[in-house]
């Protein structure tokens, strides 16, 4: 069975920084498959080759097939894109807007008014269809995006942190679409900083200064922090994080919302340390207590690891 | 190669965004009525009711008979008569006449024994044009008072006499060369700022991404954007003719059809242009600007529209060879006044063809080059 996605190597150049480093994997048809990583470590670049909107220093890359340096016009007619921005036409109507992409997508007669009908029901914009687009509540927008992208029922669905600036409910709803396009056959591919999000994903490629550090199912990835971490309740979690630096037994403390992650060699030993070592610098705590591993904590402990600085 | 459904698509999104945009509306419309109206009757390269004072030491029939004359032309008006040189300065000093023509008290004897009666003319020269006009009128009133008032009484006439005729523009009027000319410069002005908004507005936004998404190609995105403007420019040229023949009285004299292939030719041409500083420039502000320099001064300035080009220094003259705008200036000029086909405006046909697929040409080619 040929794969979805395919890429090979796949590396972009600015000057002299490298945006993407020689990243490969294959995802499989009907998969939903997340990029993670904070700004910058070449999520978007890398969806944007392979949506045929930049070219591959070198590398190479097949979407449905076809070759997205030699053959992009058959690979855009088979992918749908949104991108991180908002980036349908505000000054156009809604129903504008899905005319547009109907007729650059060649949806047209009965079936654009079939896909037309689906997206404003999909989006809940049956009432907003003559509706300027750039009056929308953002939610609405992202939904519409999505709806436009969909148009044409592509086999392939390529999202660029799509959910960015939304609220969460927008985004539990959003992630709902994903599914149901999952459910019905496309492959997905998203994109996200949200860790939340990434756990929705079949499988998960990690990203970190334009490498690919880990590429696998989410409880997997998890599986692959083997020492224990400490979720400490205290009250300047960023003086915390200074004051742990460094301390024998931690490895690693990072802020996590208003709490601190730390990640020890040993438990007891560590719970110990951690506490002493706060409570030497004024800091009051309020809990310590040992938590499973969040994709946060995965995300950390893989890029300590594959800067060399820990063998765990 | 290129699709249908997707270069409608494309133009009529256009359309859309631009009956929605004022500004856009404001630059298709109204800029080109107000050059319309602003060239056409406040701007006129005629002269016409100069102010003149007249110092009359003569004071007889023959010298009323002249003064009359220069009333009569419609050229001068007479607007003030001087007791005493010294008047005759202040009002020239103050501006208040532009000539002063002086009569010496011999002036009557002088005509009456058939010597020569010298007169003087006094020109405020501040205003260069003015005067050098003034004094062409002036000298040929003379020339023609002296001429009647010679062969007065006389049997004889003058066994030869030059006719000078001016053809085209029989009453040397410059509203007749303004008019077509502006549809040179209106045209200009909306392929150029109009594009020049187009994609730089689409990259500035973030559109241009989605749209280069999907699979239309740069030739259906970029001849589905020509089409609107076409449209547009096409209306405005019609409405500029139309304006001409009711307004001014220029009439259209040559064949509207040869007019419209050539105004699409070098529209095509124009906003290709337009389109591919849209397209480097990627912002909407440097994009105008840039338009503004490369295309709308040039047809103003030298397409022959205002200044002559043949009295131009060399190196400016050379410079307008590759101004699109000059050869269509030439088109129109030729079309409307002469009624001339394409047999003697062969040349700039050829340049219209041919600038019009540069501008397409390098629309593509900027276009190509920012999918990276």
């Amino acid at each position: 069975m040929v794969q979805a996605v395919e890429a090979v190597e796949l590396t972009r150049r600015f000057g002299d920084f490298v945006a993407v480093d020689r990243v490969s994997f294959t995802v499989a048809r009907g998969e939903v498959f997340g990029f993670l990583g904070p700004n910058g470590a070449g999520k978007t670049t890398t969806i944007k080759m392979l949506t045929g909107l930049l070219a591959p220093s070198s590398g190479t890359a097949r979407v449905a097939g076809h070759d997205v340096v030699t053959d992009p016009r058959s690979v855009r007619q088979q992918l749908g894109y949104m991108s991180q921005l908002f980036s349908l036409y505000s000054d156009l109507t809604v129903e504008e807007n899905i005319r547009l992409f109907a007729g650059l997508y060649g949806v047209t007669g009965k079936r654009y008014r079939e896909r037309r009908d689906w997206v404003l029901e999909m989006a809940g914009l049956q009432e907003y269809r003559d509706r300027l687009t750039g009056e929308l509540a953002l939610g609405h927008k992202q939904r519409l995006a999505l709806g436009c992208a969909v148009l044409h029922q592509p086999p392939i669905l390529f999202l660029d942190e799509p959910t960015s600036g939304v609220d969460p409910i927008s985004r539990r709803s959003f992630w709902e679409l994903i599914y149901q396009l999952a459910r019905e056959g496309t492959t997905v591919l998203v994109s996200t900083h949200y860790m939340d999000e990434a756990e929705y994903c079949y499988r998960l490629a990690l990203m970190h200064r334009g490498r690919l550090i880990a590429l696998d199912r989410p409880g997997a990835l998890r599986r692959r922090v083997t020492v224990p971490i400490l979720e400490v309740e205290v009250d300047d979690a960023a003086r915390a994080v200074e004051v742990l630096a460094g301390v024998p037994g931690v490895l690693e403390a990072a802020m996590f919302g208003r709490r601190v992650h730390a990640m020890v060699e040993e438990e007891s030993s560590g719970r110990k340390e951690v506490a002493e070592r706060l409570a030497g610098a004024g800091l009051s705590v309020s809990a310590i207590r040992p938590v499973a591993p969040s994709l946060e904590d995965v995300f950390v402990a893989l890029v300590r690891r594959s800067s060399g600085e820990g063998s765990w | 190669m290129v699709n249908r459904g997707r270069l409608w698509a494309i133009a009529r999104k256009e359309a859309i965004q631009l009956r929605r945009d004022p500004r856009s509306l404001a630059l298709a419309f109204l800029l080109p009525l107000f050059l319309i109206v602003f060239f056409g009757y406040a701007i006129s390269f005629d002269v016409k009711d100069i102010r003149l004072g007249v110092l009359d030491y003569s004071q007889g029939p023959a010298s009323r008979r002249l003064v009359e004359s220069f009333q009569a032309s419609g050229y001068f008006q007479v607007t003030r008569w001087f007791a005493d040189p010294r008047e005759m300065e202040r009002a020239l000093g103050r501006g208040l006449v532009r000539l002063a023509l002086v009569i010496p008290p011999d002036f009557e004897g002088r005509l009456g024994s058939g010597r020569a009666a010298p007169l003087q003319l006094l020109l405020d020269g501040s205003d260069a044009a003015t005067a050098a006009v003034a004094q062409n009128y002036a000298e040929a009133i003379v020339a023609r008072f002296a001429a009647e008032n010679t062969l007065r009484g006389m049997e004889l006439r003058l066994p030869v006499e030059a006719e000078i005729r001016i053809w085209y523009n029989q009453t040397l009027e410059s509203r007749n060369m303004v008019v077509p000319g502006l549809v040179a410069v209106i045209m200009s002005i909306i392929a150029a700022m109009l594009t020049a908004l187009t994609i730089a507005r689409e990259w500035e936004r973030g559109t241009m991404e989605q749209l280069i998404s999907t699979p239309v190609t740069r030739t259906e995105v970029v001849l589905g954007k020509l089409l609107p403007y076409m449209a547009i420019g096409l209306a405005d040229v019609a409405a500029a003719i139309t304006a001409g023949r009711f307004v001014f009285g220029v009439p259209l004299r040559g064949d509207l059809l040869l007019l419209a292939v050539l105004t699409l030719l070098f529209l095509v041409g124009a906003l290709g242009v337009g389109m591919s500083i849209s397209a480097l420039v990627k912002s909407q502000l440097l994009a105008t600007q840039a338009a503004i320099m490369l295309t709308y001064l040039p047809a103003i300035l030298l397409s022959g529209f205002v200044f002559s080009i043949s009295t131009m220094p060399w190196v400016l003259q050379a410079i307008t060879h590759v101004v699109p705008a000059r050869y269509y200036v030439a088109v129109t000029r030729g079309i409307f006044l002469k009624a001339v086909g394409a047999g003697v405006l062969w040349v700039d046909v050829v340049a219209m063809v041919l600038f019009a697929a540069a501008g397409l040409g390098l629309a593509l080619a900027a276009f190509r080059k920012e999918l990276g």
